[in-house]
Protein backbone atom coordinates (compact mmCIF):
# COMPACT_ATOMS: atom_id res chain seq x y z
CA UNK A 1 0.00 0.00 0.00
CA UNK A 2 1.27 3.42 -0.86
CA UNK A 3 0.05 6.31 1.26
CA UNK A 4 2.14 8.88 -0.60
CA UNK A 5 0.36 8.31 -3.87
CA UNK A 6 -3.08 8.35 -2.23
CA UNK A 7 -5.38 10.54 -4.26
CA UNK A 8 -7.76 12.38 -1.97
CA UNK A 9 -9.77 13.92 -4.76
CA UNK A 10 -12.50 11.21 -4.82
CA UNK A 11 -12.98 11.67 -1.07
CA UNK A 12 -13.15 15.44 -1.35
CA UNK A 13 -15.68 15.04 -4.15
CA UNK A 14 -17.76 12.62 -2.08
CA UNK A 15 -17.85 15.05 0.85
CA UNK A 16 -18.56 18.05 -1.33
CA UNK A 17 -21.45 16.19 -2.95
CA UNK A 18 -22.76 15.02 0.43
CA UNK A 19 -22.43 18.51 1.95
CA UNK A 20 -24.27 20.28 -0.87
CA UNK A 21 -26.97 17.59 -1.02
CA UNK A 22 -27.52 17.68 2.75
CA UNK A 23 -27.84 21.46 2.75
CA UNK A 24 -30.33 21.51 -0.13
CA UNK A 25 -32.35 18.64 1.33
CA UNK A 26 -32.51 20.24 4.78
CA UNK A 27 -34.18 23.31 3.30
CA UNK A 28 -36.62 21.23 1.22
CA UNK A 29 -37.35 18.52 3.79
CA UNK A 30 -38.28 20.71 6.78
CA UNK A 31 -41.51 22.08 5.28
CA UNK A 32 -42.35 18.70 3.70
CA UNK A 33 -41.84 16.70 6.89
CA UNK A 34 -43.63 19.32 9.00
CA UNK A 35 -46.58 19.18 6.63
CA UNK A 36 -46.59 15.36 6.65
CA UNK A 37 -46.51 15.30 10.46
CA UNK A 38 -49.42 17.72 10.85
CA UNK A 39 -51.71 17.00 7.91
CA UNK A 40 -54.93 15.04 7.99
CA UNK A 41 -55.10 15.11 4.19
CA UNK A 42 -56.14 11.87 2.53
CA UNK A 43 -53.30 12.25 0.07
CA UNK A 44 -50.72 11.77 2.89
CA UNK A 45 -50.09 8.02 2.26
CA UNK A 46 -49.58 8.79 -1.42
CA UNK A 47 -47.03 11.51 -0.71
CA UNK A 48 -45.32 9.28 1.86
CA UNK A 49 -45.11 6.39 -0.60
CA UNK A 50 -43.63 8.57 -3.34
CA UNK A 51 -41.08 10.15 -1.01
CA UNK A 52 -40.00 6.74 0.30
CA UNK A 53 -39.53 5.19 -3.15
CA UNK A 54 -35.76 5.76 -3.24
CA UNK A 55 -35.38 3.43 -0.24
CA UNK A 56 -36.77 0.40 -2.05
CA UNK A 57 -36.02 1.22 -5.68
CA UNK A 58 -32.75 -0.20 -7.05
CA UNK A 59 -30.38 2.79 -7.46
CA UNK A 60 -29.90 1.84 -11.09
CA UNK A 61 -33.63 2.27 -11.72
CA UNK A 62 -33.69 5.67 -10.07
CA UNK A 63 -30.48 6.62 -11.86
CA UNK A 64 -31.88 5.51 -15.19
CA UNK A 65 -35.02 7.63 -14.82
CA UNK A 66 -33.04 10.66 -13.69
CA UNK A 67 -30.65 10.21 -16.59
CA UNK A 68 -33.59 9.87 -18.93
CA UNK A 69 -35.35 12.93 -17.51
CA UNK A 70 -32.31 15.23 -17.48
CA UNK A 71 -30.46 14.17 -20.61
CA UNK A 72 -30.03 16.44 -23.61
CA UNK A 73 -32.85 14.62 -25.37
CA UNK A 74 -35.45 15.36 -22.68
CA UNK A 75 -37.51 18.59 -22.46
CA UNK A 76 -35.95 19.41 -19.06
CA UNK A 77 -32.44 18.86 -20.37
CA UNK A 78 -33.12 20.92 -23.49
CA UNK A 79 -34.62 23.75 -21.43
CA UNK A 80 -31.62 24.02 -19.10
CA UNK A 81 -29.14 23.69 -21.93
CA UNK A 82 -30.80 26.43 -24.03
CA UNK A 83 -31.78 28.82 -21.21
CA UNK A 84 -28.87 28.61 -18.79
CA UNK A 85 -26.33 26.81 -20.93
CA UNK A 86 -25.83 24.05 -18.35
CA UNK A 87 -25.80 20.35 -18.87
CA UNK A 88 -27.52 18.32 -16.17
CA UNK A 89 -25.90 14.93 -16.62
CA UNK A 90 -22.33 13.60 -16.46
CA UNK A 91 -21.22 16.51 -14.32
CA UNK A 92 -21.34 17.59 -10.67
CA UNK A 93 -24.69 19.40 -11.02
CA UNK A 94 -26.24 16.19 -12.26
CA UNK A 95 -24.83 14.31 -9.28
CA UNK A 96 -26.34 16.82 -6.86
CA UNK A 97 -29.77 16.60 -8.49
CA UNK A 98 -29.66 12.80 -8.46
CA UNK A 99 -28.47 12.71 -4.83
CA UNK A 100 -31.25 15.04 -3.73
CA UNK A 101 -33.80 12.57 -5.08
CA UNK A 102 -31.93 9.55 -3.80
CA UNK A 103 -31.40 10.80 -0.23
CA UNK A 104 -34.75 12.57 0.14
CA UNK A 105 -36.40 9.94 2.42
CA UNK A 106 -33.33 9.80 4.66
CA UNK A 107 -33.83 13.46 5.51
CA UNK A 108 -37.64 13.48 5.59
CA UNK A 109 -38.29 10.40 7.70
CA UNK A 110 -36.27 11.26 10.84
CA UNK A 111 -37.62 14.83 10.77
CA UNK A 112 -41.21 13.64 10.30
CA UNK A 113 -40.76 11.12 13.12
CA UNK A 114 -39.38 13.87 15.35
CA UNK A 115 -42.25 16.25 14.59
CA UNK A 116 -44.81 13.49 15.15
CA UNK A 117 -43.33 12.61 18.55
CA UNK A 118 -43.85 16.15 19.84
CA UNK A 119 -46.56 16.78 22.40
CA UNK A 120 -49.49 18.11 20.35
CA UNK A 121 -50.62 20.22 23.30
CA UNK A 122 -47.32 22.07 23.24
CA UNK A 123 -47.89 23.08 19.62
CA UNK A 124 -51.48 24.04 20.39
CA UNK A 125 -50.29 26.17 23.29
CA UNK A 126 -48.16 28.06 20.78
CA UNK A 127 -51.12 28.56 18.42
CA UNK A 128 -53.22 29.89 21.28
CA UNK A 129 -50.41 32.29 22.11
CA UNK A 130 -51.20 33.77 18.70
CA UNK A 131 -48.22 32.28 16.89
CA UNK A 132 -48.49 31.15 13.27
CA UNK A 133 -47.76 27.63 12.07
CA UNK A 134 -44.42 28.74 10.68
CA UNK A 135 -43.32 30.47 13.87
CA UNK A 136 -44.46 27.46 15.93
CA UNK A 137 -42.47 25.14 13.68
CA UNK A 138 -39.39 27.32 13.82
CA UNK A 139 -39.36 28.36 17.49
CA UNK A 140 -41.05 25.44 19.26
CA UNK A 141 -41.05 22.30 17.09
CA UNK A 142 -37.54 22.37 15.58
CA UNK A 143 -35.62 23.20 18.80
CA UNK A 144 -37.40 20.32 20.53
CA UNK A 145 -36.38 17.69 18.00
CA UNK A 146 -32.63 18.39 17.94
CA UNK A 147 -31.68 14.68 18.04
CA UNK A 148 -33.96 14.00 15.06
CA UNK A 149 -32.46 16.95 13.17
CA UNK A 150 -28.95 15.72 13.85
CA UNK A 151 -29.88 12.17 12.85
CA UNK A 152 -31.46 13.42 9.63
CA UNK A 153 -28.42 15.54 8.74
CA UNK A 154 -25.87 12.86 9.49
CA UNK A 155 -27.76 9.95 7.93
CA UNK A 156 -28.37 11.99 4.78
CA UNK A 157 -24.73 13.01 4.63
CA UNK A 158 -23.47 9.49 5.26
CA UNK A 159 -25.94 7.98 2.83
CA UNK A 160 -24.89 10.38 0.10
CA UNK A 161 -21.22 9.60 0.73
CA UNK A 162 -22.09 5.93 0.37
CA UNK A 163 -23.96 6.41 -2.89
CA UNK A 164 -22.82 4.29 -5.80
CA UNK A 165 -25.41 3.12 -8.31
CA UNK A 166 -27.14 6.42 -8.94
CA UNK A 167 -23.84 8.27 -9.14
CA UNK A 168 -22.47 5.85 -11.68
CA UNK A 169 -25.62 6.05 -13.83
CA UNK A 170 -25.94 9.83 -13.82
CA UNK A 171 -22.35 10.93 -13.44
CA UNK A 172 -20.16 8.23 -14.86
CA UNK A 173 -16.57 8.39 -13.62
CA UNK A 174 -14.95 11.65 -14.66
CA UNK A 175 -11.94 12.38 -12.41
CA UNK A 176 -12.39 15.58 -10.43
CA UNK A 177 -15.98 15.95 -11.62
CA UNK A 178 -18.00 12.83 -10.89
CA UNK A 179 -15.50 10.22 -9.70
CA UNK A 180 -16.47 9.93 -6.04
CA UNK A 181 -14.85 7.56 -3.51
CA UNK A 182 -17.31 4.69 -3.98
CA UNK A 183 -16.84 4.77 -7.76
CA UNK A 184 -13.06 4.96 -7.33
CA UNK A 185 -13.11 1.81 -5.19
CA UNK A 186 -15.14 0.01 -7.84
CA UNK A 187 -12.57 0.94 -10.47
CA UNK A 188 -9.67 -0.22 -8.31
CA UNK A 189 -11.31 -3.60 -7.95
CA UNK A 190 -12.02 -3.76 -11.68
CA UNK A 191 -8.35 -3.10 -12.42
CA UNK A 192 -7.36 -5.64 -9.73
CA UNK A 193 -5.61 -2.95 -7.64
CA UNK A 194 -6.69 -4.51 -4.34
CA UNK A 195 -4.15 -2.54 -2.31
CA UNK A 196 -5.76 0.82 -3.15
CA UNK A 197 -9.22 -0.68 -2.87
CA UNK A 198 -8.41 -1.86 0.66
CA UNK A 199 -7.05 1.51 1.65
CA UNK A 200 -10.01 3.47 0.29
CA UNK A 201 -12.51 1.04 1.79
CA UNK A 202 -10.83 1.16 5.20
CA UNK A 203 -10.90 4.96 5.20
CA UNK A 204 -14.62 4.95 4.32
CA UNK A 205 -15.35 2.38 7.02
CA UNK A 206 -13.53 4.27 9.77
CA UNK A 207 -15.08 7.60 8.84
CA UNK A 208 -18.63 6.20 8.60
CA UNK A 209 -18.27 4.50 11.98
CA UNK A 210 -16.91 7.64 13.67
CA UNK A 211 -19.73 9.77 12.33
CA UNK A 212 -22.44 7.36 13.49
CA UNK A 213 -20.81 6.94 16.90
CA UNK A 214 -20.74 10.71 17.34
CA UNK A 215 -24.47 10.93 16.54
CA UNK A 216 -25.45 8.23 19.02
CA UNK A 217 -23.26 9.75 21.73
CA UNK A 218 -24.86 13.15 21.22
CA UNK A 219 -28.38 11.73 21.24
CA UNK A 220 -27.74 9.80 24.45
CA UNK A 221 -26.51 12.96 26.15
CA UNK A 222 -29.35 15.08 24.81
CA UNK A 223 -32.09 12.71 25.96
CA UNK A 224 -30.58 12.69 29.45
CA UNK A 225 -30.58 16.49 29.54
CA UNK A 226 -34.07 17.20 28.18
CA UNK A 227 -35.60 14.25 30.03
CA UNK A 228 -37.19 11.52 27.97
CA UNK A 229 -40.96 11.76 27.93
CA UNK B 1 -71.01 37.24 28.23
CA UNK B 2 -70.14 33.98 26.54
CA UNK B 3 -72.91 32.49 24.39
CA UNK B 4 -72.27 28.94 23.23
CA UNK B 5 -74.50 27.01 20.90
CA UNK B 6 -72.64 24.16 19.27
CA UNK B 7 -73.20 20.69 17.85
CA UNK B 8 -70.69 18.05 16.86
CA UNK B 9 -70.83 14.32 16.24
CA UNK B 10 -68.22 12.50 18.30
CA UNK B 11 -66.92 9.00 17.92
CA UNK B 12 -67.51 7.53 21.38
CA UNK B 13 -66.69 4.15 22.87
CA UNK B 14 -70.31 3.13 22.45
CA UNK B 15 -70.91 4.34 18.91
CA UNK B 16 -71.55 7.89 17.75
CA UNK B 17 -72.44 10.56 20.26
CA UNK B 18 -73.99 13.92 19.58
CA UNK B 19 -72.40 16.84 21.43
CA UNK B 20 -75.14 19.42 21.74
CA UNK B 21 -74.41 22.36 24.01
CA UNK B 22 -76.49 25.48 24.54
CA UNK B 23 -74.95 27.50 27.33
CA UNK B 24 -74.66 31.10 28.50
CA UNK B 25 -71.78 32.07 30.76
CA UNK B 26 -71.66 35.41 32.55
CA UNK B 27 -68.62 37.63 32.32
CA UNK B 28 -66.05 37.01 35.10
CA UNK B 29 -67.77 33.75 36.04
CA UNK B 30 -65.81 30.69 37.17
CA UNK B 31 -67.49 27.69 35.60
CA UNK B 32 -66.69 24.09 36.45
CA UNK B 33 -67.35 21.48 33.79
CA UNK B 34 -67.99 18.03 35.24
CA UNK B 35 -69.19 14.69 33.95
CA UNK B 36 -68.00 11.17 33.22
CA UNK B 37 -65.02 10.67 30.96
CA UNK B 38 -66.13 10.61 27.36
CA UNK B 39 -69.06 12.92 28.03
CA UNK B 40 -67.63 15.65 25.79
CA UNK B 41 -66.06 18.04 28.34
CA UNK B 42 -62.65 18.24 26.72
CA UNK B 43 -64.16 18.50 23.25
CA UNK B 44 -66.30 21.43 24.39
CA UNK B 45 -63.19 23.13 25.76
CA UNK B 46 -61.27 22.51 22.56
CA UNK B 47 -64.09 23.85 20.41
CA UNK B 48 -64.12 27.01 22.55
CA UNK B 49 -60.37 27.29 22.00
CA UNK B 50 -60.76 26.89 18.24
CA UNK B 51 -58.68 23.70 18.27
CA UNK B 52 -61.56 21.62 16.95
CA UNK B 53 -64.37 22.44 14.59
CA UNK B 54 -68.06 22.18 15.36
CA UNK B 55 -71.32 23.42 13.89
CA UNK B 56 -73.10 26.34 15.55
CA UNK B 57 -72.03 29.64 17.04
CA UNK B 58 -69.84 31.05 19.80
CA UNK B 59 -70.07 34.71 20.79
CA UNK B 60 -67.90 36.45 23.35
CA UNK B 61 -68.97 39.91 24.48
CA UNK B 62 -70.73 40.48 21.16
CA UNK B 63 -67.69 39.38 19.13
CA UNK B 64 -68.43 36.38 16.91
CA UNK B 65 -65.83 33.65 17.38
CA UNK B 66 -67.69 31.33 15.10
CA UNK B 67 -70.97 31.17 13.20
CA UNK B 68 -72.19 29.75 9.89
CA UNK B 69 -70.04 32.14 7.88
CA UNK B 70 -66.71 32.31 9.65
CA UNK B 71 -64.55 30.67 12.26
CA UNK B 72 -61.97 32.71 14.15
CA UNK B 73 -58.67 30.82 14.39
CA UNK B 74 -57.12 29.84 17.73
CA UNK B 75 -54.42 32.42 17.14
CA UNK B 76 -56.94 35.28 17.10
CA UNK B 77 -59.11 34.31 20.07
CA UNK B 78 -56.62 35.49 22.68
CA UNK B 79 -57.46 32.78 25.18
CA UNK B 80 -55.42 31.24 27.95
CA UNK B 81 -55.34 27.46 28.05
CA UNK B 82 -53.96 25.19 30.76
CA UNK B 83 -53.46 21.55 29.83
CA UNK B 84 -53.47 18.61 32.22
CA UNK B 85 -49.95 17.66 31.06
CA UNK B 86 -48.64 21.27 31.36
CA UNK B 87 -47.42 21.30 27.71
CA UNK B 88 -44.61 23.77 28.42
CA UNK B 89 -42.12 24.63 25.69
CA UNK B 90 -39.37 22.19 26.68
CA UNK B 91 -36.61 24.14 24.92
CA UNK B 92 -37.28 27.37 26.81
CA UNK B 93 -36.63 28.40 30.39
CA UNK B 94 -39.52 29.26 32.71
CA UNK B 95 -39.31 32.94 31.92
CA UNK B 96 -38.85 32.36 28.18
CA UNK B 97 -42.02 30.27 28.23
CA UNK B 98 -43.89 33.32 29.47
CA UNK B 99 -42.17 35.84 27.19
CA UNK B 100 -42.84 33.66 24.14
CA UNK B 101 -46.54 34.50 24.49
CA UNK B 102 -45.99 38.22 24.99
CA UNK B 103 -42.82 40.26 25.41
CA UNK B 104 -44.03 41.92 28.59
CA UNK B 105 -41.19 41.57 31.12
CA UNK B 106 -43.07 43.40 33.87
CA UNK B 107 -46.09 41.14 33.64
CA UNK B 108 -43.90 38.03 33.49
CA UNK B 109 -42.00 39.09 36.63
CA UNK B 110 -45.24 39.90 38.41
CA UNK B 111 -46.78 36.54 37.58
CA UNK B 112 -43.66 34.64 38.65
CA UNK B 113 -43.62 36.61 41.90
CA UNK B 114 -47.29 35.87 42.57
CA UNK B 115 -46.82 32.15 42.08
CA UNK B 116 -43.48 32.01 43.93
CA UNK B 117 -41.55 30.95 40.85
CA UNK B 118 -39.07 33.84 40.69
CA UNK B 119 -36.17 31.71 41.91
CA UNK B 120 -36.85 29.14 39.19
CA UNK B 121 -37.16 31.56 36.28
CA UNK B 122 -34.02 30.38 34.44
CA UNK B 123 -34.66 26.66 34.85
CA UNK B 124 -35.81 24.35 32.06
CA UNK B 125 -39.27 22.80 32.54
CA UNK B 126 -37.87 19.26 32.69
CA UNK B 127 -36.04 20.13 35.92
CA UNK B 128 -39.24 21.22 37.70
CA UNK B 129 -41.77 19.23 39.71
CA UNK B 130 -45.29 18.67 38.38
CA UNK B 131 -46.76 21.36 40.60
CA UNK B 132 -44.11 23.87 39.58
CA UNK B 133 -44.63 23.10 35.90
CA UNK B 134 -48.36 23.59 36.21
CA UNK B 135 -47.82 26.95 37.91
CA UNK B 136 -45.60 27.99 34.99
CA UNK B 137 -48.30 26.82 32.61
CA UNK B 138 -50.86 28.88 34.50
CA UNK B 139 -48.63 31.97 34.32
CA UNK B 140 -48.05 31.39 30.63
CA UNK B 141 -51.81 31.24 30.04
CA UNK B 142 -52.20 34.65 31.72
CA UNK B 143 -49.49 36.34 29.64
CA UNK B 144 -51.86 37.54 26.91
CA UNK B 145 -54.31 38.79 29.55
CA UNK B 146 -57.03 36.45 28.32
CA UNK B 147 -60.72 37.25 28.54
CA UNK B 148 -61.35 33.54 28.61
CA UNK B 149 -59.22 31.10 30.58
CA UNK B 150 -59.76 27.42 29.76
CA UNK B 151 -58.36 24.64 31.93
CA UNK B 152 -58.56 20.93 31.18
CA UNK B 153 -58.25 19.02 34.47
CA UNK B 154 -55.31 21.20 35.46
CA UNK B 155 -54.78 19.65 38.88
CA UNK B 156 -55.66 16.00 38.42
CA UNK B 157 -52.04 14.89 38.09
CA UNK B 158 -50.94 16.58 41.33
CA UNK B 159 -50.92 15.46 44.95
CA UNK B 160 -53.51 16.92 47.34
CA UNK B 161 -51.17 19.43 48.98
CA UNK B 162 -50.01 20.86 45.67
CA UNK B 163 -53.62 20.98 44.48
CA UNK B 164 -54.61 23.13 47.35
CA UNK B 165 -51.77 25.59 46.65
CA UNK B 166 -52.64 25.77 42.96
CA UNK B 167 -56.34 26.20 43.66
CA UNK B 168 -55.36 29.29 45.59
CA UNK B 169 -53.20 30.55 42.70
CA UNK B 170 -55.92 29.88 40.14
CA UNK B 171 -58.59 31.72 42.11
CA UNK B 172 -56.20 34.58 42.75
CA UNK B 173 -55.31 35.06 39.09
CA UNK B 174 -58.94 34.63 38.03
CA UNK B 175 -59.88 37.53 40.29
CA UNK B 176 -56.91 39.80 39.56
CA UNK B 177 -57.19 39.46 35.77
CA UNK B 178 -61.00 39.44 35.74
CA UNK B 179 -61.09 36.48 33.39
CA UNK B 180 -64.04 34.31 32.60
CA UNK B 181 -62.82 30.85 33.50
CA UNK B 182 -64.00 27.42 32.39
CA UNK B 183 -62.36 24.46 34.13
CA UNK B 184 -62.88 20.75 33.59
CA UNK B 185 -62.73 19.01 36.97
CA UNK B 186 -63.78 15.80 38.71
CA UNK B 187 -62.97 16.85 42.24
CA UNK B 188 -66.03 18.05 44.21
CA UNK B 189 -63.99 19.94 46.80
CA UNK B 190 -62.08 21.72 44.06
CA UNK B 191 -65.29 22.65 42.27
CA UNK B 192 -66.85 23.87 45.48
CA UNK B 193 -63.84 25.99 46.42
CA UNK B 194 -63.29 27.58 43.01
CA UNK B 195 -66.41 27.65 40.88
CA UNK B 196 -69.47 29.84 41.18
CA UNK B 197 -71.33 27.93 38.49
CA UNK B 198 -71.28 24.30 37.53
CA UNK B 199 -72.33 22.36 34.44
CA UNK B 200 -72.60 18.57 34.35
CA UNK B 201 -72.38 16.82 30.97
CA UNK B 202 -73.53 13.35 30.13
CA UNK B 203 -73.25 11.83 26.66
CA UNK B 204 -72.73 15.23 25.09
CA UNK B 205 -75.71 16.96 26.70
CA UNK B 206 -76.01 19.26 29.70
CA UNK B 207 -77.84 17.27 32.37
CA UNK B 208 -77.45 19.62 35.34
CA UNK B 209 -76.44 23.22 35.83
CA UNK B 210 -76.44 25.61 38.74
CA UNK B 211 -74.24 26.69 41.62
CA UNK B 212 -71.97 23.90 42.90
CA UNK B 213 -74.08 23.81 46.07
CA UNK B 214 -77.32 23.31 44.15
CA UNK B 215 -75.85 20.64 41.91
CA UNK B 216 -73.73 18.64 44.32
CA UNK B 217 -75.33 19.03 47.76
CA UNK B 218 -78.22 16.70 47.20
CA UNK B 219 -79.43 13.80 49.26
CA UNK B 220 -82.12 11.29 48.38
CA UNK B 221 -85.40 11.26 50.34
CA UNK B 222 -85.21 12.16 54.00
CA UNK B 223 -81.54 11.33 54.45
CA UNK B 224 -79.57 13.97 56.22
CA UNK B 225 -76.14 12.78 55.31
CA UNK B 226 -75.10 10.69 52.35
CA UNK B 227 -71.84 9.82 50.66
CA UNK B 228 -71.08 7.86 47.53
CA UNK B 229 -68.47 5.16 47.72
CA UNK B 230 -67.27 1.87 46.36
CA UNK B 231 -67.84 -1.39 48.19
CA UNK B 232 -64.40 -2.98 48.55
CA UNK B 233 -65.11 -6.06 50.66
CA UNK B 234 -67.79 -7.89 52.68
CA UNK B 235 -66.40 -9.58 55.79
CA UNK B 236 -68.39 -12.02 57.95
CA UNK B 237 -68.05 -11.26 61.67
CA UNK B 238 -69.99 -13.72 63.83
CA UNK B 239 -73.64 -13.24 62.94
CA UNK B 240 -73.29 -9.94 61.18
CA UNK B 241 -71.39 -8.73 58.13
CA UNK B 242 -69.07 -5.73 57.77
CA UNK B 243 -68.92 -3.89 54.47
CA UNK B 244 -65.69 -2.07 53.71
CA UNK B 245 -66.37 1.02 51.65
CA UNK B 246 -63.96 3.53 50.14
CA UNK B 247 -65.22 7.11 50.20
CA UNK B 248 -62.94 9.67 48.64
CA UNK B 249 -59.48 9.05 50.12
CA UNK B 250 -60.84 7.12 53.10
CA UNK B 251 -61.97 3.62 54.00
CA UNK B 252 -64.96 3.14 56.32
CA UNK B 253 -66.78 0.11 57.72
CA UNK B 254 -70.55 -0.33 57.67
CA UNK B 255 -72.54 -3.05 59.44
CA UNK B 256 -74.72 -5.17 57.18
CA UNK B 257 -77.15 -7.97 57.99
CA UNK B 258 -77.09 -11.26 56.12
CA UNK B 259 -79.87 -10.19 53.74
CA UNK B 260 -78.01 -7.01 52.79
CA UNK B 261 -74.76 -8.92 52.41
CA UNK B 262 -76.44 -11.09 49.76
CA UNK B 263 -77.82 -8.11 47.82
CA UNK B 264 -74.55 -6.26 47.43
CA UNK B 265 -71.49 -7.30 45.49
CA UNK B 266 -67.88 -6.17 45.83
CA UNK B 267 -66.95 -3.38 43.43
CA UNK B 268 -70.44 -1.91 43.40
CA UNK B 269 -71.03 1.84 43.77
CA UNK B 270 -73.00 2.42 46.94
CA UNK B 271 -74.54 5.23 48.93
CA UNK B 272 -73.72 5.49 52.63
CA UNK B 273 -76.31 7.53 54.50
CA UNK B 274 -77.67 8.16 57.94
CA UNK B 275 -80.89 9.73 59.19
CA UNK B 276 -81.01 9.52 62.94
CA UNK B 277 -77.77 11.09 64.03
CA UNK B 278 -76.38 14.40 63.11
CA UNK B 279 -72.76 14.15 62.02
CA UNK B 280 -70.30 16.07 64.14
CA UNK B 281 -67.35 18.01 62.84
CA UNK B 282 -64.03 18.26 64.63
CA UNK B 283 -60.52 19.47 63.86
CA UNK B 284 -57.93 17.02 62.60
CA UNK B 285 -55.11 16.37 65.06
CA UNK B 286 -51.69 16.64 63.43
Amino acid sequence: MDFASLDFEPFMLSFKLAGVTTLILFVIAIPVSWWLSQTKCRCKPFVEAVSSLPIVLPPSVLGFYILFALSQNSPVGVFFEETFGIKLVFNFTGLVIASVFYSFPFMVQPLQGGFESLNKNMLEASYMAGKSRFETMYRVALPNIKPAVLTALIVTFAHTVGEFGVVLMVGGSIPGETKVASVAIYEFVETLDYGQAHLYSAIMLVMSFSVLLAVYLFNARHSRRIGVR
Amino acid sequence: MLAINIRKTLLGATGNMELDIDLMIKEHAFVALAGKSGSGKTTLLRVLAGLESAAGSIKVDGVIWQDEKKVLSSQKRGIGFVFQDYALFANMSVKENLLYVCKDETLADELLEMTELTALRDRLPSSLSGGQQQRVSLCRAMMNRPKLLLMDEPLSALDPEMRSKLQHDILNLHKIFGTTTVMVSHDPSEIYRLADFMVVLDAGKIVKEGTPKEVMLKTQGSQKFSLRGELLDIIKADVIYVGVVSIGQQIVEVVMDSEEAKQFYVGESVLISTKAFSPTISKLLP
